[in-house]
């Protein structure tokens, strides 16, 4: 029966500001909601926040010299954006790199593709309250990125995949510290299922939240583990594999009702696929053609006996060089010399070398790729990461584009949350993993 | 639907429209004017090409050098796994073509940003403004006459 | 005794209780947020430290802590972050793009926060690694103790 107030009560909306600066907007971008009660009606989406001018910047830098702004762009797992660079430009410039090399840079990218994961699903779980999980799993991303810092040197942005290969090989004790990561991963990834799979509180707020159409998310360019949520199985490593992709053994898992929990679940199995493939990769990989000698010569008397004659000796370089020497150059970079570093062993103790080392760098030389266009993709942590560049035959390129994933996720946000609460808008949020850097370039 | 399958279908459905396919291998390209622009992607839309997914949408600024800005889509069919680029050209002075909103639905955004970026003016869009910079900024960053260090605060710095 | 003694004292005992008592307020833009992420949990704790709460409110914090690139889109709403937290207040600059705008010279980034709010500490690095942080929140401890702290109702002294 119906109370005199409850006739009287007067209903307005009430915009409510989920500002940039936001715990649960992953820093930056604004949510702006019309609210009935807790009901939204309405919603706006304004993003931008992090724009920092990535392709105009590129426009003024040479090929090589661009490189670590690639890494800024999904920064959770950076080096799969240098692949993707990396795979563009070597598609213009038609290089080949060595085996060994391409198993490296499919090693570093699934282990790079674990920690966009584990940070995703972290954030995500963190911000519906479960900050255990978050802990855990930040926990589990440091043994990947102690890997990652022994062979590329930095923790995140690494610049390590370069145009025709990596940088150096791994480091020697490589198999261990991944051992280590897959097993501490799995471990966690084990109590991260205990603590959320069955966890009423994490059901309710994710089960049939969020919840997007086949169709839908199709039309709104949605690509990555999102759309396959959904049940729509497309996959760049199976579709168009690069590198040895289409040697390994891998599953791509697939959702079915497209809402919040079946991304967090595509999320987590995902993880696991990678791992697969890190454990198959390190069965597979080529070994190391270089034979670890012990006849290196100081890079003094290096100098000072290449003023005399062509010596040849291997050089004992500095620890920050390791995995980068000239003997192991066959391994890790193409044969191609115009268009990667030359070692540094050549470049102090030959003129060549030196000439070489400084056309490389100057700018109006160094790399320049045939004039023509490009469009390269590979699997990022969120979806297709695709990289589409004009050459104008220069040392920097005339235009480059980067198709960012999150940007097709994030257009679909306010479909996703118009009709529901706003609670609802934090686990929605947090599985379309959106990444500042990757959405606004 | 092969290269060759695709250019002869399209050509027989827009006679003299389109103006080149080639590419390399993998890279499939067509060019055609931006007037046929949207009945082109409409057929490409429907399931006789079946191209379901607008992977991407982007401009690239010829202006200094043959007077025109170019209009890049990328289009993807999950069916068939094959990829697609379509160029147009816009001359310098007019910068305006149709929008693809109501095709897929991605494409609100994507044309907000390249407004945002170049200043193309997207006839039909239900929202056309700024995406990516503020709504008070002057100018299209990307186009080539617009200097990469020309910063325009939105609040005065400390020591002014 | 005369009252700078006790003052003095109190102004240690003050600035004991406030340095170790840091509530901070993350504003996280960008890449560094990944280290923060790391120097905020199990490996490279600051919770030791006492600073471990993060409070998303300004009003409740004390420290802001700016963590990525800031853009001019994005400029005043730091602006207005900073003038709603209340006093003693102290900024940190996390990473290259909060200290000088880092590798991003153009027309959307500002080059450092301190062209636009006051800074105590610079923590420079892309990212900087996690014991950098905790190398750059003891300094800024040492920088509380040795304030001198607000004396509003001591009167004249």
């Amino acid at each position: 029966m119906a109370t005199r107030i409850e006739r009287e009560a007067r209903s307005e909306t009430l915009l409510l500001n989920m500002g940039p600066s936001h715990p649960a907007m992953h820093g930056t971008v604004r949510v702006m909601v019309e609210l009935d009660g807790e009901k939204i009606l309405n919603s706006e989406v304004e993003i931008g926040y992090l724009h920092r001018g990535f392709e105009k910047t590129c426009e003024n830098r040479t090929y090589f010299n661009l490189l670590p702004y690639t890494d800024r762009l999904n920064y959770v797992s950076p080096l799969i954006n240098n692949l993707g660079y990396a795979l563009a430009m070597e598609k213009m410039l038609g290089l080949e790199v060595p085996e060994r090399a391409r198993y490296i840079r499919v090693l570093l990218s699934e282990l790079s593709r674990v920690s966009d994961h584990l940070t995703c699903i972290a954030a995500m779980a963190m911000e519906c309250g479960a900050f255990t999980v978050f802990l855990y799993m930040i926990k589990a991303r440091e043994f990947v990125w102690d890997v990652i810092e022994a062979t590329t040197g930095a923790r995140m942005t690494t610049s390590y995949i370069r145009i025709g290969g990596v940088r150096a090989d791994l480091h020697p004790g490589h198999r261990e510290a991944v051992g280590k990561a897959v097993e501490e991963t799995r471990r966690v990834l084990r109590d991260v299922r205990g603590l959320l799979d069955k966890n009423k509180i994490f059901l309710g707020r994710t089960r049939d939240t969020g919840t997007i159409s086949r169709e839908d998310a199709v039309s709104y360019g949605w690509t990555g583990p999102c759309l396959r949520s959904t049940g729509v199985c497309y996959d760049v490593r199976k579709s168009r594999p690069y590198e040895v992709y289409d040697r390994l053994e891998f599953e791509v898992p697939l959702g079915e009702r497209g809402d919040n929990f079946d991304r967090y679940n595509v999320r987590m199995l995902e993880i696991e696929q990678s791992l697969r493939i890190v454990e198959q990769v390190l069965a597979r990989m080529p070994a190391s053609s270089a034979p670890p000698g012990n006849d290196a010569i100081p890079p003094d008397r290096a100098i000072g006996e290449s003023r005399r004659r062509k010596s040849g000796a291997p050089v004992r370089l500095s620890p920050n060089l390791e995995g980068s020497e000239k003997a192991r150059y066959c391994d890790i970079l193409a044969p191609d010399m115009s268009v990667v570093v030359p070692p540094k062993e050549d470049a102090y103790t030959s003129m060549e070398g030196l000439i070489s080392h400084f056309a490389f760098f100057m700018k109006g030389h160094g790399i320049r790729p045939p004039k023509g266009e490009v469009y390269a993709s590979v699997e990022g942590g969120n979806g297709e990461v695709g990289f589409y560049i004009v050459s104008d035959g220069s040392d920097r390129p005339y235009r480059l584009h980067m198709r960012a994933p999150c940007f097709h996720v994030m257009s679909a946000l306010e479909q996703l949350i118009r009709g529901r609460f706003v609670a609802d808008v934090i686990p929605t949020f947090g599985s379309l993993n959106m990444i500042g850097g990757e959405l606004d370039r | 639907m092969g290269r060759e399958n695709l250019k002869a279908e399209l050509d027989r459905l827009f006679p003299e429209d389109i103006k080149s396919c080639g590419g390399p291998p993998g890279e499939q390209t067509i060019v055609v004017r931006r007037e046929v622009l949207r009945p082109v992607m409409e057929c490409l839309k429907s399931p006789a090409f079946d191209f379901c997914l607008l992977l991407d949408l982007t401009c690239v600024d010829y202006a200094a050098v043959e007077g025109t800005f170019e209009m890049v889509y990328h289009l993807y069919s999950l069916a068939r796994n094959d990829r697609l680029r379509i160029k147009t050209r816009l001359p310098a002075g007019d910068l305006s073509i149709g929008t693809l909103t109501g095709l897929w639905k991605n494409a609100g955004w994507l044309e907000r940003e390249v407004f945002d970026m170049f200043g193309v003016e997207f006839r039909g869009h239900p929202d056309l403004r700024r995406i990516l910079l503020y709504d008070g900024f002057e100018g299209h960053p990307l186009r080539k006459d617009y200097p990469l260090r020309k910063r325009q605060p939105l609040i005065p710095g400390r020591g002014d | 005794m005369d009252g700078r003694f006790i003052t003095t004292r109190f102004n240690s005992l003050l600035g004991w209780a406030r340095k170790y008592s840091l509530f901070h307020y993350p504003y996280v833009t960008a890449c560094c947020g990944m280290e923060y992420m790391s120097a905020a949990c199990a490996h490279f704790d600051i919770d030791r430290f006492g600073a471990g709460w993060t409070r998303f409110s300004p009003r409740q914090s004390d420290m802001l802590l700016v963590v990525g690139t800031i853009t001019h889109k994005l400029a005043p709403v730091l602006k207005t972050v900073y003038d709603q937290m209340t006093e003693p207040k102290w900024v940190v600059a996390f990473g290259a793009c909060a200290v000088s705008g880092g590798i991003y010279d153009n027309y959307a980034v500002v080059q450092g926060i301190d062209t636009i709010i006051p800074v105590d500490i610079y923590i420079p690095g892309c990212p900087p690694r996690p014991e950098m942080v905790l190398d750059g929140l003891l300094k800024l401890q040492d920088k509380i103790q040795k304030q001198k702290q607000d004396w509003r109702w001591a009167g004249k002294t």
